[in-house]
């Protein structure tokens, strides 16, 4: 495929995701901060955000299907996940994440499975989405050409 | 308000009740104990120790009864203790009442029939006695007549009566007994006499009813002589009736008058008795046996009484004889009363027996007597009876209602706190929720005024840059608008904190003045800026918010002034009570500008610094100053004066409209005021204008200025150039408060000024040489005034040549006059535009005298620039539980070349900083499990206070720990919520500061440059 035409689309694809609300300008930051001393920085951020995220779901799984529901234990962890969505600039996670802890708050079980599930489907949507950028990115690098800011 | 009144009355009514039955109580014991003392004369010994017992008897009552009435109001004063107490006491006195009147009924009505029994018995006592007496008076005239007969028929021979006599001299003195309707002599004949009797008399003795003649018996009582209404009875004879004989025999036994039981009469057929005395023919001793009796009897004579009309007649004589009925029985055999008068219409009612005496101890007679009316209603008893109970009913009423209506109120109190407690919730949330959104919109409007700088930087044409400006513009007034009710909302929920820092309140004020200048020239009104001299150079406080306070006051006055000044003077609160007495003179016509102002004196009126007599903070190092910002404006209008400080209320809502403004500057400005120590007051004369005032108390900067880093960042090059030092200047001015204005500002440069009215005052001072006079400042207004002698005036003035002639300024007031310029000609005349502040004032003398001017050092680097410098190369740990925060935050700092290192516990966090380490700084995130940022913190400390204070008594060697001797690494909180972590709960547990997160350059830039430098 053409570079410059890969190189568009994938700032087409980022304008997008900016658009649609699943990154903000943290994110942008992020990508600042990436230079030639460090530059696999951000995807070195996200993929300890994936990991971090996904231990963070299982638990919160895990403490759901509890007899006795550890709300307490949850908030902390929602707390987690929300720190690290903000960090990253996955606001539309960040944002559930504020819902889902006034449901572990209220003690809530219904709110906080609903919750659950819709920052599980959030988590999975950025995911993919941040997923296909890196690798459009991939492409471009690995066709020789510098990734547009 | 009414609710409260019905509460009042109640318990008024309550302890008035109460009063009462404490009172009634009262009475009843001191009566009782009154009556004790007077029943018991015998304690006359005990007296004294009686009386006492008494009295402590009595103290005790009354204490209980206190004690009561005291718990009473405990009672009432607590809360509803119970609602069903209350019905029990109603309902007990509603119980106790309805039986007390019932008795009070019951007690009045037996009075009654009591009384109407002594009334029926006296009556009928009374009728007996008189009916007694006069059958007792005939009684005693038939037995007057026995005598005679006794004496005249027995005792003469021959006889000196006869039938016709007798009937004669009874008829005459029938008068006499008026109870007997007839008398009857009958003379005792043995069977022996008869026959010469019945020869002498003429007659044969004949039998009663009969009426034959008499079959033998043993002895005869033949009637001889008898009154003419009874004549009929004469020669019957009388022992032949069943009733007669008996009668006789018992007379002449007894010797006194007997009765025959009740019957109806021969001829009237009506009831009469027959009364009988027996006539002897000696007189008899009282003891004489009734053998002697009969042996003595000589005849017997009878009387008729006719019962029934002489109890008529009787009845007659006496009044209210309607009503009462009486009857007269005679009850000598029990079982069956003989009824001698009066019907028998039987009544229920009662009945009074009165015993009747006839004499005749065989014979039993009674009267009784009951009324003809039933007895009437007691109505007295029934309206008393009534009258109790409706009224303990009314006030049992009374206390139910006084009782609901507690109950009522104290729900409604309860309601009402409810109400209260959801209504502060919600302004509380209000006040959250107003911070948190604007909070959201700051972040996104500063990203697009960035944009609108960084786009004003390309390539743009004149349309669009203008574009571009404009939207700037709007931006910003946004922020300054989101800004300002992101203040309100913070101190409405109490977590605005003041910075203590160091600042220059006369370089504030220079900057808030060229905020201003242009606004001020635009529409050319004059500005100016007037600080004592005794206010000190430094001062520490929050520079930020009393800027805030005076720019909103200027704003304001700026607003809404057209023509005139605006005047800003601060001096020492102690200066202003001192010139309270002074200052007497009307100040109204001595203002900068000439016109009318409302006077400031006023507007402290109110002020609780001025109300005490010595200075409030004795404390040398706080300073109180009074800061006055003077208008010439609309003023407010009276009606809405009251409503100045109060949040978002505007005189008028067209305001908003004209001048724009959210109406909150001055309710904030008040807050930020109070916050300071200070209070705020204003005057306004409207078409005059408005005076608003306010105090603040700071430290004074000088003395503790090691503690607080000076606050330099912000108020860049105010420091005032010194190459003036020591010259002189002349200010030409007529008006004194605009020369002191003037020389103010000039005396900031060093240089000394002195102050003339005219031309003439300034020549000589020139001329007089001793001291050369660098510089003339000349106003515009005494410039234009007269344009020939101002001329004539720097002519003279240059060529008086001591050296270099001065230099003459003129002040001017709007850029526009500076046109003027061409009206002096070639003069070297420079103009200084108003408002005056020291750094313009410096610059302009700068260029006019030539002197050199040094560039501004540190002007146009950027934030991300200087945090390099700051950053480069220092030791920062970073802690964070979470590890893309940590990643990320660790990639912002190293980008500006620090040297990161992570951590993601507390603890971790307290072994790397435990002195000696080479850490720089540290950034710490508050919310963690297991040990929070704040906890973590406060452990550092103490190790680091104890590694100081052992190092300090020399028990550790200084070498070991780095030649550092005072351990304090800067710790900085990192956390989201900026509103949450407050700076006091950061200092509390020894941070030095926070920023949020993520980082903001510029907020980064701030909280670091304290540190590094």
């Amino acid at each position: 495929m053409d570079l410059v035409q890969l190189q568009r689309q994938l700032v087409d694809y980022r304008t997008s995701l900016y658009h649609e609300g699943f990154l903000d300008e943290q994110f942008t930051q992020l990508q600042e901060l990436q230079d030639e001393n460090n530059p696999d920085f951000v995807v070195e951020v996200v993929s300890l955000f994936f990991q971090d995220s996904e231990r963070l779901l299982n638990e919160l799984s895990k403490a759901l299907e509890q007899q006795i529901i550890d709300f307490k234990r949850m908030d902390a962890h929602v707390h987690q996940l929300k720190g690290s969505s903000s960090s990253i600039g996955a606001q539309r996670v960040q944002k559930l994440c504020i819902v889902f802890r006034n449901y572990c708050e209220a003690r809530n079980v219904e709110g906080c499975l609903k919750c659950l599930q819709q920052v599980k489907h959030e988590y999975a949507l950025v995911k993919t989405k941040l997923e296909s950028m890196f690798q459009l990115e991939q492409q471009i690098s690995n066709a020789g050409g510098s990734i547009p800011v | 308000m009414s609710l409260l009144h019905v509460f009042e009355f109640g318990l008024k009514v309550g302890h008035l009740l109460w009063m009462l039955c404490c009172w009634i109580a009262s009475m009843i014991s001191m009566n009782w104990f009154i009556n004790g003392e007077f029943k018991d004369p015998k304690a006359g010994l005990l007296g004294d120790s009686g009386g006492k017992m008494w009295f402590e008897c009595w103290d005790q009552i009354s204490n209980l009864s206190f004690k009561i009435h005291h718990q009473y109001y405990q009672f009432i004063g607590s809360k509803k203790v119970c609602k069903s107490w209350w019905r029990k006491l109603l309902f007990s006195w509603i119980i106790g009442w309805t039986l007390a009147s019932v008795s009070i009924f019951c007690y009045m009505s037996s009075l009654a029939t009591e009384k109407r029994k002594e009334t029926l018995s006296s009556m009928c006592d009374e009728r007996a006695r008189m009916l007694q007496d006069q059958f007792n008076v005939s009684m005693n005239h038939i037995q007057a007549m026995s005598v005679l007969i006794s004496t005249f028929h027995h005792g003469k021979t021959p006889s000196a009566i006869d039938q016709g006599t007798f009937a004669r001299y009874t008829e005459q003195t029938a008068f006499e007994r008026p109870l007997t309707s007839g008398v009857a002599y009958a003379v005792r004949v043995l069977h022996s006499e008869r026959e010469q009797f019945e020869r002498q008399q003429g007659w044969t003795i004949k039998r009663m009813y009969t009426l034959e003649p008499s079959r033998i018996q043993e002895e005869y009582a033949p009637v001889i002589f008898a009154q003419d209404i009874v004549s009929h009875v004469v020669s019957l004879d009388m022992l032949s009736g069943k009733e007669d004989r008996e009668n006789v025999l018992r007379a002449r036994r007894s010797g006194k008058g007997v009765l025959t039981a009740p019957f109806k009469l021969l001829k009237t057929n009506r009831l009469g008795v027959i009364l009988t005395f027996a006539v002897y023919k000696r007189d008899l001793p009282a003891n004489a046996t009734p053998n002697e009796r009969i042996q003595a009897t000589d005849g017997y004579l009878g009387g008729v009484f006719d019962i029934e009309s002489l109890v008529e007649k009787l009845l007659q004589q006496l009044s209210s004889k309607q009503t009462i009925l009486v009857n007269v029985f005679d009850t000598s055999n029990q079982s069956y009363p003989i009824s001698m008068y009066g019907s028998n219409a039987s009544n229920d009612g009662l009945e009074h027996v009165s015993h009747l005496n006839f004499g005749d101890p065989f014979r039993k007679h009674e009267m009784r007597c009951r009324f003809k009316q039933k007895p009437p209603w007691p109505l007295v008893a029934i309206t008393t009876s009534i009258f109790i109970l409706v009224i303990a009913l009314l006030v049992g009423h009374i206390f139910y209602a006084t009782v609901n209506r507690i109950a009522k109120v104290e729900d409604d109190c309860h309601k009402m706190m409810e109400l209260k407690k959801q209504a502060e919730a919600a302004d509380v949330a209000k006040s959250q929720f107003l911070a948190t959104v604007s909070h959201e919109i700051r972040t996104p409007m500063n990203g697009v005024l960035g944009m609108l700088d960084m786009l004003m930087d390309t390539n743009l044409d004149v349309t669009q840059l203008d574009y571009v400006r404009t939207a700037q513009a709007s931006g910003k007034a946004l922020v300054a608008l989101i800004n300002e009710v992101l203040d309100q909302a913070k101190i409405e929920s109490g977590k605005l904190e003041l910075e203590e820092v160091q600042f220059d309140l006369r370089a504030i004020l220079d900057d808030v003045l060229s905020l201003f200048s242009g606004k001020s020239q635009d529409k050319g009104v004059e500005l100016a800026v007037y600080i004592s001299d005794r206010v000190p150079e430094m001062l520490i406080g929050d520079p930020g918010r009393f800027r805030q306070i005076i720019t909103n006051l200027m704003g304001n006055s700026m607003k809404f002034t057209e023509k005139g000044h605006i005047l800003v003077t601060v001096h020492l609160v102690e200066e202003v009570i001192d010139s309270i007495e002074v200052e007497t003179e009307s100040s109204s016509k001595n203002t900068l500008s000439g016109f009318p102002v409302a006077d400031r004196r006023q507007s402290w009126k109110g002020f609780r610094t001025f109300g005490q007599e010595e200075p409030v903070h004795p404390l040398s190092d706080s300073i109180n100053l009074i800061v006055s910002v003077e208008d010439t404006g609309l003023g407010i209008p009276p009606e809405a004066q009251p409503r100045v400080f109060t949040p978002f209320m505007q005189v008028d809502p067209s305001i908003s409209r004209t001048h724009g403004g959210t109406g909150i500057g001055l309710s904030i400005s008040k807050c930020l005021v109070g916050l300071m120590n200070g209070e705020i007051g204003f005057v306004s004369i409207p078409k005059v204008g408005s005076t608003f005032t306010f105090t603040a108390v700071f430290a004074s900067g000088s003395s503790s200025s090691k503690e607080y880093k000076s606050q330099q960042i912000n108020s860049q090059s105010n420091t005032v150039p010194s190459e003036f030092h020591g010259m002189r200047a002349l200010v030409m001015d007529p008006r004194p408060v605009r020369a002191k204005v003037s020389r103010y500002h000039i005396q900031r440069l060093g240089i000394h000024v002195e102050v003339i009215s005219d031309w003439k005052q300034g020549l000589s001072i020139i001329n007089r040489g001793d001291n050369a006079i660098h510089m003339v400042l000349i106003e515009q207004e005494v410039w234009d005034r007269d344009l020939k002698r101002s001329g004539l005036f720097i002519d003279k003035s240059e060529k008086i040549g001591h050296g270099t002639p001065p230099k003459v300024f003129l002040l001017s007031n709007s850029i526009s006059s500076s046109s003027g310029n061409a009206t002096t000609g070639a003069c070297d005349l420079s103009i200084i535009s108003k408002p005056l502040r020291a750094s313009m004032l410096a610059a302009s003398l700068q260029r006019a005298m030539g002197i050199g001017n040094k560039g501004n050092p540190r002007n146009g680097e950027s934030p991300s620039l200087s945090l390099r410098n700051l950053l480069l190369g220092r030791k920062i740990l970073i802690v964070d539980d979470n590890n893309v925060n940590l990643k990320v935050a660790a990639g912002a700092l190293k980008k500006y070349g620090a040297d990161v290192v992570s951590a993601t516990r507390g603890t971790e966090a307290i072994e790397l900083l435990t002195p000696p380490h080479k850490f720089d700084a540290c950034f710490m995130d508050i919310q963690m499990p297991e040990m929070d940022g704040f906890e973590a913190t406060r452990r550092i400390r103490d190790v680091e206070q104890n590694i100081n204070n052992h190092i300090q008594f020399g028990e550790l060697s200084v070498d070991a720990y780095n030649n550092v001797s005072n351990w304090h690494v800067p710790i900085l909180a990192m956390t989201a919520d900026v509103i949450q972590a407050t700076h006091e709960q950061c200092q509390r547990c020894g941070m030095d500061g926070y920023v949020s997160k993520p980082f903001e350059a510029e907020q980064l830039y701030r909280e670091v440059s304290r540190f590094f430098q």
